[in-house]
């Protein structure tokens, strides 16, 4: 194993975890809510939806925390490595793969491991694996 | 209050998002490439943010209503099914692919970035063609 050193950011990626195990806590200790971003934007594209108005709200603070970052600071560096077609084909499987697996990153990685649930161990170690496979094929099998 | 609260939560998760370095594509597919140069950061996102939440969740795990008198809406299903499994994995091709996940592609929408407004209109399609084949397997 080669370890990037040169962009490893420990204390950042601490601070940033830190901040987001946080957000989760007060979304659930206050609102009795799990901060999963995939089942908050898919129950709102449901006709239905229980707690619209809380669900929109904290979107809307993920939505305008760049904004609110930008007051203070520089944003850090953002960079894309796929095209329309990549970003097309990667949206929709984490559109539809998410909803079938009822969560995402934050949902089952976060909040669910945290809970100790033993389907959100078991979703976390499956988009893990197949995210480490996709990329380990995509870089290194078809040298993209 | 509650809103209020939600809005703070969300606001948050995003700035935390941001200095993580989760909102950076090219840095997650560092993390997901353990075969190239690999950058471990994101693993420590993980480790802190389970660290600050679980004491949290197992609170909650206990309580039949929020702080703010919410009723406590923990998930409930218990059966690891094949939807669970199968989901994750096209979610973890899809996160492999370009390097994003639902939370940081609302995070951001709002950085003048046209990749992630592709990204994001082709992830909210695949959660209505969910919707749209669930109904149907419902009525």
């Amino acid at each position: 194993m080669n370890i990037d050193w040169l962009n490893f950011t420990p204390w950042s990626s601490l601070a940033g975890g830190a901040l987001i195990g946080l957000a989760a806590s007060l979304f659930v200790v206050a609102n009795g809510r799990i901060a999963g971003i995939s089942g908050l934007m898919g129950s709102l594209l449901q006709r239905r939806s229980e707690g619209a108005i809380e669900k929109a709200l904290f979107l809307l603070g993920l939505l305008i925390a760049p904004l609110v970052w930008g007051l203070f600071a520089t944003l850090p560096k953002i960079e894309f490595q796929s095209g329309w077609l990549g970003l097309t084909v990667a949206g929709l499987l984490v559109g539809i793969g998410t909803r079938y697996g009822s969560g995402c990153t934050s949902g089952h990685g976060v909040c669910g491991i945290s809970r100790l649930s033993p389907r959100s161990m078991v979703a976390t170690a499956c988009f893990m694996f197949s995210g480490f496979a996709t990329v380990f094929v995509l870089r290194h099998l078809l040298g993209g | 209050m509650i809103k209020l609260s939600a809005f703070i939560s969300g606001l948050l998760f995003g700035l935390g998002l941001l200095l993580a370095g989760m909102a950076n594509p090219t840095k997650v597919l560092a993390f997901l490439d353990v075969a190239g140069a690999w950058d471990p950061s994101l693993a420590l996102v993980m480790v802190a943010a389970i660290g600050v939440a679980v004491g949290p969740l197992t609170w909650a795990r206990q309580q039949s209503s929020s702080l703010l008198g919410r009723p406590m809406q923990l998930p409930s299903k218990r059966e690891l099914d094949p939807r669970l499994v199968g989901g994750s994995l096209l979610f973890g091709i899809g996160w492999g692919i370009a390097g994003i996940c639902p939370g940081p592609a609302v995070a951001i929408v709002f950085t003048g970035h046209w990749q992630v407004i592709v990204f994001m209109l082709a992830m909210l399609a695949g959660m209505l063609l969910f919707t749209a084949l669930e109904t149907r397997r419902t009525h």
